[in-house]
């Protein structure tokens, strides 16, 4: 019933935005936001209900980064860096995150879907370097020790609320 | 009256007259600007920066994308210039795969010639190895991203020119790439195989699908005897790739060119045009009489078929139900020649030479076979004979005209005249006109159809009764013209579609050309071409005449329903795209509901959402799959419901429970008798 729910919710998006096919940007972030991702056929339902052809909505999915075509985790981890980041060793963050998510070579994601690791070029949080970014909130001059005690946080949070739906 | 306009050009005053565009202008200069983006027929787009001239006060500009202003002072050709075309060139090749002496783009391509022309002797840039998988999944295109040099003229004839899009730009900055939608291979979207891709790409990365190899192992093979059947639109084109004129006939040294190459048979595309002319003339007299979907479409044309199979399946019924003349010349082939031969269809092989590269798909289309061999083997495009002709190495030029094999190569005008856009519909009103009044004409001209428009209109008068026609090109067109007909802005009995700008004559499979002028020739050609011949009428041809009273039977008749008819199925754009909601067991059945535009206007989210809750209450969701799938493409008929192998249209809540039920107890049955 999940997917039903979530779709319907594709539906009400085209709707809200008149089917028309100059909204297929705002119409492609809300449905991201809906599943954290592009589904290929939700993309094939938006360019039937558009009128377009699925090949060039594929074109502007692809062609702006913010857009994923891959599943991604509840938390989305944006490890900045750009060059101030860089110079005060944001890829020591990076591994130290890869080793606390223990994510396999290759893989951005943890199997669970619960984190997804990136890196991206600048936050324009400059001063704050180095930083990194968990979906919406800002983290700032950040050591591997931080980063670790961060994701702890957020997996004792996970762990309550997975406590909380079971017990209810 | 307004002032006269001029540009200076190189020192040379040139009048701006209707000129859009700059690079116009220069061209009237006469100074060929080189450009790999600019096609007079599609939107201008500037990429590839090759067309950049310099104009006083301005610098450096796109001359494609620049309107002429008055009092303009050009130059084409500065030190500047020059050596940022180099660089423009030399950065292509650096990424552009360079096997070009096994490229079979050879000489046709328009980046070694362009390396040649501007001199460029050396690339300074480091080459940039990204295999890109190539994609010949399609049966009658394969694209090699390798060699894409990103000019968009595919993406922009797709879209702009045929309205399909089946291709389009992904990705960004060096990871750009023109592919079909997700990545999927060409045979798995909606392309409809025309190929005019694969006329404007200016290298090898979108090439039509050779079928020499298969070709020369039939005629190597003594135990088969290789029949060929050449298209209308090949004879006044296939002379270009040995420097003759467009439009000039070569039909005599075809013939010549074929028996030398070692086909057994030589037969005439337009002699199947014939019989089509007839067959089809006499379903749409059938149907004006029974009011029976009017307007009827013409079928000849493989792409345009797909296309409404795709987009428009409510007007497949009333697409002919004629086979295209290739394929009702491979059926005949198979039943009535092998026949004559004393042989079997098995050793017979069917090789057909077209100007089309989907008739590539419309022979493998699983409808056209015969005990489970296909009625036409291979097809071969105007390109890959010129190709064999040159690898046998005969002077096609010096050959001897010789003829075709009778029955099959004996043509009317009528026949002949399919190659062009028009052509159809003349040569169905030559016989109608005749047929309904019974009155023998001595004229057979109807310039009426006949031009160089994308979409053109007629209203004739034959004996009692106002006929209207529409003749179109271009799938854009006829796109525009199916949504005026469901819309009831305009009436027509009759229509003819051919995909390619043109019709036949300016096919996929035809000598690469990029000026219109070469197809207008072609199309001249193929007029003179009608006014030599004998006959010009389809009933006048005495061996169809043969064929139907020894044969054939009746005109429609059930013999001639078996070989020369078809039926069309709707077929979904995109293949795989369905969505699960509820996955039952390996035993179960699937129940999907369309969520295409049409279906989900007409209320198939409740519907699915109804069904999966009946499907919970009722303890079933262990054995049936529930899913939503992106168009049925039956969307007059909607919400489209699939349980099973069956459709339900107009579908309700009870409608699918009965069927589900229906469904339900007879897996039941088939488990417990499986027990």
């Amino acid at each position: 019933m999940e997917t039903l729910r979530k779709f319907e919710k594709v539906c009400e998006i085209v709707d809200q935005n008149d089917r028309s096919a100059a909204r297929l940007i705002p119409i492609l972030q809300a449905v991201q936001s809906e599943y954290r991702y592009l589904p290929e056929e939700i993309l094939t339902y938006i360019a039937t209900s558009l009128g377009i052809s699925p090949a060039s909505v594929f074109g502007v999915a692809t062609f702006y980064s913010l857009f994923t075509m891959k599943p991604k985790g509840k938390y989305i981890i944006r490890i900045c860096d750009g060059t101030a980041c860089h110079v005060k060793g944001s890829m020591n963050l990076y591994e130290a995150l890869r080793n606390k998510l223990t994510l396999k070579e290759g893989a951005d994601s943890t199997p669970d879907m619960l984190f997804t690791l990136e890196t991206v070029n600048c936050l324009g949080a400059c001063g704050l370097a180095p930083a990194m970014v968990i979906n919406d909130e800002v983290f700032g001059q950040l050591t591997p020790e931080r980063v670790d005690s961060i994701i702890d946080d957020i997996l004792d949070k996970e762990e309550k609320n997975e406590f909380d739906t079971h017990g209810a | 009256m307004s002032e006269e306009r001029y540009v200076t050009i190189d020192n040379k005053t040139i009048l701006i007259e209707e000129e859009g565009n700059l690079l116009e202008l220069v061209r009237k200069a006469n100074i060929e600007l080189p450009t790999f983006c600019y096609h007079s027929e599609l939107s201008v787009y500037g990429s590839c920066r090759l067309c950049m001239v310099e104009i006083e006060g301005l610098g450096l500009v796109p001359a494609c994308s620049t309107p002429p202003a008055m009092g303009m002072k050009v130059r084409t050709n500065t030190e500047e210039i020059r050596k940022m075309r180099k660089i423009i060139v030399e950065l292509l090749l650096a990424n552009h795969n360079q096997d070009c002496p096994t490229c079979q783009k050879g000489s046709t391509c328009q980046l070694q010639a362009l390396a040649r022309r501007l001199g460029v002797s050396k690339v300074r840039f480091k080459k940039q190895n990204r295999e890109l998988p190539l994609d010949d999944s399609s049966p009658s295109l394969v694209r090699d991203p390798n060699k894409c040099v990103l000019c968009g003229d595919c993406v922009r004839i797709c879209s702009e020119v045929q309205s399909v899009g089946a291709i389009d730009f992904a990705y960004r900055g060096a990871h750009t790439v023109v592919i079909p939608s997700f990545g999927k291979e060409l045979d798995k979207v909606e392309c409809i195989n025309c190929g005019q891709c694969a006329r404007v790409c200016p290298t090898g990365a979108l090439m039509p699908k050779s079928e020499i190899e298969e070709v020369w192992k039939a005629i190597y093979d003594p135990n088969k005897v290789v029949v060929g059947q050449v298209a209308p639109a090949v004879r006044v084109a296939l002379g270009e790739m040995f420097g003759l004129e467009p439009g000039v006939t070569t039909t005599g040294q075809i013939a010549a060119a074929l028996k030398a190459i070692g086909f057994d048979k030589i037969f005439d595309t337009s002699f199947s045009a014939d019989l089509t002319v007839i067959e089809e003339s006499n379903e749409f007299i059938n149907r004006i009489q029974k009011n029976e979907n009017i307007p009827q479409f013409t079928s000849c044309c493989p792409a345009w078929v797909k296309f409404v199979e795709q987009y428009y399946p409510e007007f497949v019924n009333h697409l002919s139900t004629c086979r295209s003349p290739q394929q009702m010349f491979g059926a005949l082939a198979k039943e009535i020649l092998a026949n004559d031969l004393g042989i079997g269809p098995e050793d017979v092989v069917v090789v057909s030479i077209m100007p089309c590269t989907a008739k590539k798909f419309e022979a493998k289309r699983p409808e056209f076979n015969h005990n489970g061999m296909r009625d036409v083997d291979n097809v071969l495009t105007t390109q890959e004979l010129g190709r064999m002709i040159e690898e046998a190495g005969i002077n096609f030029r010096e050959l001897e005209p010789e003829s075709f094999h009778l029955p099959f190569g004996f043509k009317t005008g009528a026949g002949v005249i399919f190659g062009n856009s028009g052509g159809v519909s003349e040569a169905a009103l030559r016989y109608i006109t005749e047929k309904i009044t019974g009155e023998k004409r001595d004229s057979y001209e109807f310039t009426t159809v006949r031009g160089d428009n994308g979409m053109r209109e007629a209203t004739l008068t034959v004996g009692s009764k106002d006929f209207s026609l529409a003749v179109v090109n271009g799938l854009g067109n006829a796109r525009n013209l199916l949504e005026r007909i469901k819309s009831g802005d305009v009436h027509y009995d009759f229509v003819e579609v051919m995909a390619c700008p043109g019709g036949c004559v300016g096919g996929a499979g035809q000598p690469v050309y990029s000026n219109p002028s070469i197809r207008h020739k072609r199309t001249k050609g193929i007029y003179e071409n009608d006014r030599m011949l004998e006959l010009h009428k389809s009933q006048d041809n005495p061996y169809v005449t043969e064929l139907y009273s020894s044969y054939l039977g009746d005109i429609g008749g059930e013999k001639a329903h078996h070989l020369l008819h078809t039926s069309y199925k709707t077929r979904k754009r995109i293949s795989d795209e369905d969505m699960t909601f509820s996955s039952g067991d390996d035993q179960g059945f699937e129940v999907n509901v369309c969520f295409g535009t049409g279906c989900f206007l007409k209320g198939s989210q409740k519907l699915l959402r109804d069904i999966l809750e009946y499907i919970r209450s009722n303890g079933l969701h262990s054995s049936v799959k529930v899913g939503a799938s992106f168009c049925f493409e039956t969307c007059d008929r909607g919400p489209v419901v699939k349980i099973g192998d069956k459709i339900i249209e107009h579908c309700t809540l009870d409608k699918a429970r009965e069927a589900i039920e229906g469904m339900a107890t007879s897996t039941l049955k088939e488990v417990q008798r499986n027990a």
